[in-house]
């Protein structure tokens, strides 16, 4: 993409006196983490490519709080929800995308109770939606008849029952998509979640992550496709630790679209 | 009133009496669970559940073979409930197949039917026993399932033997005495299973022996089901009646809400001046408050009523992430080590060993005696165990409760969650990095 992008603040528009069609909830791993941020950028190409008004709250964005819930931290999280739920409310935010599936299951299922009420969609439904009313078109190319898998994401598919949202949007790159044997219902966890991400593993015969990998590797897949920051980095690890990184890649579904589209 | 009649009145007593103490025990044990639980009013959809998870068993038909096996007996067990009514009539009564001669026809079909269910759990039974015992099935011989556990499952299914042996004497017998127009034996027409298998089995016995093997087949039948209901209580097969209540009572709303603490909230909300402090509750001075989990007591009775429900099936436990990687966590277990504790809790308290002081219950023990925390922290929250259960058990929610009481009780929890813990508290993200949060968007600013 040529031209410089430059993604509107909350507080610009406040400014302003506009309102943008959706906020983008950047995330801890988007705003840092050096993997995710492909995928930030990513997403801002698709949406700027496509005309949609987003903006992002840039500093007022603090961490969703889930980590410390899942670990038992409700005080910490009660803190970080409310004061997002202030920052959200005081801008009437109707409409939030994320990018990962952890600040989507708690900006949508866990605000309410404290006060927060918001449209939340993943990026995944989201870019459905694109296709779907013709907006973002795929050109292909790239990826046709490539071998690609998917990998289910634990708080996307199990907890909140999107399936097929990703599927569609990978069915439009044309590849050879073929399912892991563990999927959709029993699709394996990456081994991140419940806050295990910032821990060592407890002690066990393997990590979970190279069980999972062991299943994409028999899958023959080339390209796997993931939907959330945190399996990106526990299925990346894992395959460079069975070396096998010149060979099979790992991309969250927005990189596959705008490498497909060449943006 | 012939001796039988009397044997069978005291018999059924005794049953009743020992069934009324164990199910008033079962139901007291379950209510040491907190009461105030927070239900979503649905109950088309609780009702919908019942129908399709508990009745329908949809949960269990993810799985071909084992479902249909496993339905086989279901449905034995509840059709035969019919048989009940009659035996327990003819028993009170002294009469014989009370309800043959007006239902006629229909008696003979009824009766058809229960045979061939049996049969068909006969079948399923010895599946399952050779499954058991012969097959290395993992989820039948993780560590749980050393002793008793294991002992208890081949219990029942030999139970399940004893009854259809039981069935088997009583209506093949009838069968041939009916042939010889023996007195009292009232035709029904043939049986579909024992109307061949009867005269097969006993044709040529003397009338006495036949009536001796008749009665033997009752007594056998009706002695199983009283000891079943009573061993029930004892053992891991409660599901057959608590499934329905479990299904019926389990969460409706997101698997991905976790249960609010409003008592935090409102102190958070306080502190941030969101309401005023009067309005947090008062007793958060008074005393120490205590979080999360430690002790039965603590968890929503509904979590305990998954503890007596769960049936140690282990389908939780082969999905579980942790598991598969040879950590120690295992769902199932944390559900068994409620209900072992629940079970030692209301031991204490029958037997007076612990006395209860102003309703608080203290034996110097708690779920962590039972449950460590190295299987606690093994846990990554991926509800596949949730997911997997026939029965829609969470187990979930019990092993998230007992972190928070960990971590909020005892600050304790893993030391590698303290640089994270502090992070969010200190810079608002899970890690402490010196940039800015949207330092990311100079990517797109600049020039490629």
């Amino acid at each position: 993409m040529e031209e410089t992008i430059k993604i509107k603040r909350m507080s610009e528009h406040l400014e302003a006196g506009t309102a943008p069609e959706i906020l983008f909830w950047v995330g801890c791993a988007g705003s840092y983490d050096a993997r995710a941020q492909k995928v930030a950028v990513s997403i801002s190409k698709i949406l700027t490519a496509l005309d949609i008004e987003f903006a992002i709250l840039g500093d007022e964005e603090s961490c969703t709080g889930d980590p410390a819930r899942r670990a038992g931290n409700e005080f910490l999280f009660q803190m970080q929800a409310l004061q997002n739920i202030e920052v959200l409310n005081g801008y009437s935010i109707k409409k939030i995308l994320t990018i990962c599936p952890h600040c989507f299951n708690t900006l949508k299922n866990e605000y309410p109770a404290l006060g927060g009420n918001y449209d939340v969609v993943h990026h995944s439904q989201y870019l459905q939606e694109l296709i779907d009313q013709g907006k973002l078109k795929v050109e292909g190319g790239e990826f046709k008849g490539k071998k690609l898998t998917y990998h289910d994401s634990c708080y996307l598919g199990r907890v909140n029952k999107v399936y097929e949202a990703p599927r569609k949007v990978l069915q439009a790159l044309d590849a050879d998509l073929v399912e892991l044997k563990r999927c959709r219902t029993k699709g394996l966890c990456c081994g991140a979640g419940g806050a295990q991400m910032y821990k060592e593993d407890e002690p066990g015969d393997k990590r979970i992550n190279t069980e999972r990998v062991e299943e994409i590797l028999e899958s023959g897949a080339k390209v796997v496709a993931a939907n959330c920051p945190f399996c990106l980095t526990m299925l990346g690890d894992g395959i460079k630790a069975e070396e096998k990184q010149e060979e099979i890649m790992v991309y969250d579904i927005s990189e596959l679209i705008v490498q497909s589209n060449n943006w | 009133m012939s001796i039988q009649q009397i044997a069978f009145f005291l018999v059924l007593a005794v049953v009743s009496y020992v069934a009324f103490k164990r199910y008033s025990r079962l139901r007291r044990n379950i209510l040491l669970g907190k009461k105030e639980v927070e239900f979503e009013k649905d109950s088309s959809k609780r009702w919908s559940n019942v129908l399709l998870v508990a009745f329908g068993q949809k949960k269990m038909f993810k799985n071909f073979i084992p479902a249909i096996l496993h339905f086989f007996i279901y449905a034995a067990f509840v059709i035969t409930q019919i048989e009940l009514i009659e035996i327990i009539v003819d028993g009170l009564f002294g009469t014989h197949r009370f309800f043959a001669p007006s239902l006629g026809g229909f008696y003979t079909f009824i009766i058809s039917f229960i045979e061939i269910l049996s049969a068909l759990a006969l079948v399923a039974t010895v599946i399952f026993l050779w499954r058991r015992n012969m097959l290395k099935i993992p989820r039948f011989k993780k560590p749980e399932m050393k002793g008793w556990p294991t002992k208890d499952a081949n219990l029942i299914l030999i139970g399940e033997l004893l009854l259809l042996t039981g069935i088997c004497c009583m209506n093949g017998a009838d069968m041939v005495l009916q042939d010889m127009n023996a007195a009292h034996f009232h035709q029904t027409g043939n049986f579909a299973i024992t109307g061949w298998l009867g005269p097969a089995l006993f044709g040529g016995m003397s009338e006495s022996a036949l009536i001796a093997v008749e009665r033997f087949g009752w007594w056998l039948h009706i002695l199983t089901v009283f000891g079943f209901i009573i061993y029930l209580t004892y053992s891991k097969h409660l599901h057959i009646l608590l499934a329905f209540p479990n299904v019926f009572y389990a969460r409706i709303k997101s698997r991905g809400e976790m249960t609010n603490m409003p008592e935090i909230m409102n102190e958070v909300k306080s502190m941030m001046g969101l309401i005023p402090e009067a309005e947090v509750s008062a007793d958060m001075t008074e005393e120490l408050p205590s979080f999360g989990a430690k002790d039965v007591f603590d968890l929503e009775w509904r979590t305990v009523l998954n503890a007596y429900t769960c049936t140690e099936c282990g389908r939780c436990t082969a999905e579980c992430p942790a598991n598969l990687t040879g950590k120690k966590l295992s769902p199932r277990k944390i559900l068994m080590d409620i209900r072992d504790r629940a079970e030692e809790i209301g031991d204490n308290i029958d037997s007076g060993k612990v006395e209860m002081v102003d309703g608080v219950y203290d034996d110097g023990k708690s779920l962590f005696d039972y449950i460590t925390k190295e299987e606690i922290y093994a846990c990554t929250a991926c509800n596949a165990c949730v997911e997997a259960c026939p029965v829609m058990i969470d187990p979930l929610a019990p092993i998230l409760e007992l972190r928070r009481s960990d971590i909020l009780n005892e600050s304790a929890g893993p030391k590698e969650w303290l640089p994270m813990f502090n992070s969010i508290e200190q810079v608002g993200a899970v890690w402490q990095m010196p940039d800015a949060r949207d330092k990311w968007t100079e990517q797109l600013e600049k020039k490629d």
